[in-house]
């Protein structure tokens, strides 16, 4: 499966707290209602934590979302 | 059209089949022709020719005469306007001057050639007699493909006398012209006799005589049956003598012309033929709100601006009662025929996008369109009966109407029921049940009722739970009946008292669901009693709103009038008022489906009235009063604590939930001295603020304050969070069920200030959030 990358996860100015690390792009799998989409979002190097910024989380993600629940 | 306020459907929970779409789809009727339309005997299309002609594109409207007339520049000009005896408008000034109208455009229209005539089908017919209706006969027989030979002396022989004014010279003959162009052969000079009827007979496919341009002698074949004009002799079809009016007698010449086809083809010469000549139509169109216009009557032919004027006084008859009065009709573009269509079409989706979820979910089921409805088309059972459906096969969004359902579990949660004899009682002759919206939203007010009943009535019980409206709402039943049976059994635990019920919807849904309660409306005990200590009636006039679930109630209006009014309120009432109110944008869950529009639904009430609103449905209160309009509920009014009342902001959803909660906890201290024991959760010691902004895109994105409180104490027990470089702000997340939420915060002290939250409901596998 090829991996969707997404403009607007940006992070700018974010980093993980705990571990003090710079976010990088990491490929994760996002799942809703039996559909899996591999994304490439930032996360914590270290710890792994990954971050969904307000515009991903209210825009792609929440259309994406609605689809699904249609289907 | 008085509804008959179903409210409750039998449940199925079945899709709806073909037959059930049938019948939905011939219930409404805003599909069906308009009177004109159906009385013309020829079926002219004259909405739409009114409307070409009142928009002056006059060689349109001739087009469309053109198109549905046989002869047209004859018959256009000798129509004597059958119609105007069925036209809507007749009651509004006067019918609409077709006749006078189709005169106009015939002179005024550039000509059209005839129209172009079906492929050929190989029959031939004979036409005998070339009067108008033998004409028209040929003419409507040639354009169907039929090969056809006119025989007459003179074609239009009973035309020849009628004066300049009415049938101008040459149009005739421009018009044998066009038949002849259309390929009928006209044999002129051919006298019918008894002989040449009898060869044509032989040689041709089926003949047609034109009885009135035949000699008294050969009229033999006895009266030509009413809906066939067939006649003793097979395959000898003929037009009943003595008709006067042109049109009916065109209608003959197509009537035949359908005979003869049927004959033909050799099919069913009578079945489906109702709508041949003028018929009955079922369309409904309002004269409300149409102002008196008088017809223009001119001398001779209409000037362009007096066609345009008469023209322009054609209602263009639609029904489309239910659409005028319900914003969500309007929201989507159609009527309940369509609706229906695209419900039946969403709900036989196997592989796709059903495109019409957020349709069925948005509608308020608030009744109004099937009072309205001259047909009593109800989309409220439609679109509630989809939901159950949806619910039942699997296929309703999870998310449509799980706000609200988490709230109604809330209010049915250990934290908010009660079920209590009035202090120091061992039994309740009644109890009262004030409904989890009022206590929502005024808390206040529930006690100070309660106390006015324990005053006056003594024995009243209290019953906190919710009556499980939202779960009906969105048609899922199993749920609904499960809150029914928490309620059924705090009631029974009273010993079956009669309930008090303040809410409209709350009356509406004990009544249906605990049928074998005593319920009354606490207006009406009021009414009873009398009014409470310290009522008001307000200083100015006040706009009275009935909730949708009093649309049937006649008594339950009635009594909440007479109470302000007795408190000395002077109540003026909205356009839509009593049995045709309009929901406040609450109903059916639709701000939960979509929010946008139910804030323009609620916008729309609200500028019913120019006075402050008062109502007796908490909710009506509420979504009025978040449009920025004054509101009040009765109990402002009847147990007046605050200073302005029709000021108070609606709670948030949170504010709500605390309100409840604290309600329970509060009645029990100073009632019945006990200590609620709501052992607090970990999560409710977060002591956490709000920005303005924050609170306020929490509101919209239905983020409650406890779901922010667990995000951060899972931050503080994992101390697992991002951290923003620029602002300091810290960002964290967590998913205490089926969505994730995101927080962003700085720390105050022991608490946090909270700056923004988002949420989505997608997880990351493996992972947290
Ligand atoms: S008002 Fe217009 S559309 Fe209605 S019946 Fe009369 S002519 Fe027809
Ligand atoms: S919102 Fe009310 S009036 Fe509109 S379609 Fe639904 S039930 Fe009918
Ligand atoms: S009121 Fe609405 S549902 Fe009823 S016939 Fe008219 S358009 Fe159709
Ligand atoms: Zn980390």
């Amino acid at each position: 499966m090829s991996v969707i990358k997404v403009p607007e996860a940006d992070a700018a100015g974010w980093r993980c707290a705990a571990c003090g690390e710079e976010l990088v792009p990491r490929a994760v799998e996002l799942e809703y209602l039996d559909s899996v989409f591999n994304v490439e979002l930032p996360a914590c190097p270290r710890c792994g934590m990954v971050f969904i910024p307000e515009s991903l989380a209210l825009g792609k993600m929440n259309q994406v979302e609605r689809l699904l629940e249609d289907k | 059209m008085r509804g008959m306020g179903r409210s409750l459907l039998p449940f199925t929970g079945k899709r709806m089949d073909q037959a059930e779409l049938r019948r939905l789809e011939n219930q409404c009727i805003q599909e069906e022709p308009p009177q004109c339309v159906a009385a013309c005997p020829l079926h002219v299309d004259v909405k739409q020719f009114c409307s070409l002609m009142a928009a002056r594109r006059i060689d349109k409207a001739w087009g469309v005469l053109a198109k549905t007339l046989p002869l047209p520049g004859v018959l256009a000009r000798l129509c004597d306007g059958p119609c105007k005896a069925q036209c809507v408008r007749k009651d509004a000034g006067g019918a609409i001057e077709i006749d006078g109208l189709e005169r106009f455009c015939a002179d005024a229209a550039k000509p059209v050639g005839p129209p172009r005539p079906l492929p050929p089908r190989r029959k031939s017919v004979a036409v005998l007699g070339g009067g108008l209706t033998g004409l028209c006969a040929a003419w409507e027989m040639v354009r169907r493909g039929f090969g056809v030979t006119l025989y007459c002396a003179e074609p239009g022989r009973d035309l020849a006398a009628l004066s300049e004014s009415i049938l101008p010279k040459g149009v005739l003959a421009r018009e044998l012209d066009g038949l002849r162009a259309m390929g009928a052969a006209v044999e002129e000079g051919a006298e019918p006799t008894p002989d040449l009827l009898e060869s044509l007979l032989e040689e041709k496919d089926a003949v047609f005589a034109d009885a009135d341009d035949l000699p008294e002698a050969m009229r033999d074949f006895g009266e030509p049956d009413e809906i066939t004009l067939g006649t003793r002799v097979t395959g000898l079809f003929a037009s009943r003598a003595g008709e006067t009016s042109a049109v009916f007698r065109a209608a003959a010449g197509r009537r035949a012309a359908n005979s003869i086809e049927r004959f033909t083809q050799g099919v069913s010469m009578v079945t489906g033929r109702e709508q041949e000549g003028p018929y009955p139509t079922r369309l409904f169109t309002s004269l409300d709100k149409v102002q008196s216009v008088p017809p223009i009557i001119a001398d001779g032919l209409y000037t362009e601006a007096q066609a345009r004027e008469e023209a322009g006084r054609c209602l263009q008859c639609e029904c489309m009662e239910c659409v005028k009065t319900c914003e969500y009709l309007k929201h989507y573009q159609y009527y309940p025929k369509v609706y229906a269509r695209q419900i039946y079409n969403n709900e036989s989706i196997v592989m796709g996008t059903r495109q019409a979820n957020t349709m069925i979910n948005s509608c308020m089921l608030c009744g109004l369109c099937e009072t309205v409805c001259p047909e009593d088309f109800s989309m409220a059972d439609v679109c509630l009966e989809a939901r159950r459906s949806m619910v039942e096969r699997g296929k309703m969004p999870p998310s449509a109407h799980e706000f609200a359902l988490r709230d109604m579990a809330f209010a049915n949660g250990p934290k908010c029921v009660l079920a209590r004899h009035a202090p120091g009682a061992d039994a309740s002759g009644y109890v009262f049940f004030p409904g989890c919206q009022l206590t929502a939203s005024d808390p206040g007010g529930v006690e100070a009722a309660y106390g006015d009943l324990l005053d006056r009535l003594g024995d009243v019980g209290l019953l906190l739970h919710c009556c499980g409206a939202p779960a009906r709402w969105s048609g899922r039943e199993a749920l609904f009946e499960e809150s029914l049976a928490g309620l059924r059994s705090a009631w029974e635990s009273l010993g079956n008292p009669k309930i008090i019920a303040a809410c409209p919807t709350c009356i509406k849904t004990l009544k249906s669901g605990l049928a074998d309660a005593e319920i009354v409306s606490h207006w009406s005990v009021l009414r009873a009693l009398g009014l409470p200590e310290g009522a008001e009636g307000g200083t100015a006039a006040l706009a009275v709103n009935d909730p949708c679930a009093a649309r049937h109630d006649a008594a339950l209006r009635e009594d909440v009038r007479a109470l302000l009014e007795q408190a000395g309120a002077s109540l003026a009432e909205p356009e839509l008022t009593g049995e045709y109110t309009e929901c406040c944008g609450f109903g059916g869950l639709l701000s939960e489906a979509d929010p946008e529009l139910g804030r323009r639904v609620a916008e729309h009430r609200a500028a019913a009235r120019e006075e402050d609103f008062v109502t007796y449905c908490v909710m009506c209160r509420d979504m009025i009063a978040k449009t920025g309009k004054r509101a009040m509920h009765c109990f402002d009014l009847l147990y007046p604590r605050a200073e302005d009342p029709a000021a108070r902001p609606s709670p948030g959803y949170s504010a709500r939930r605390e309100n409840r909660v604290r309600l329970r906890e509060d009645l029990l201290k100073r009632l019945w001295k006990e200590d609620a024991g709501n052992g607090s959760e970990p999560f409710e010691d977060v002591e956490v603020g709000f920005t303005d902004q924050a609170a306020s895109v929490m509101e919209e994105r239905r983020i409650l304050k406890s779901d922010v409180q667990k995000v951060l104490l899972r931050a503080r027990e994992t101390g697992k969070r991002f951290v923003h470089g620029g602002t300091g702000h810290f960002l964290a997340s967590h998913r205490p069920v089926v969505v994730t939420y995101w927080v962003e915060f700085e720390e105050r002290g022991n608490g946090y200030l909270v700056h923004n939250a988002w949420s989505h409901r997608m997880r990351v596998k493996g992972g947290k959030a």
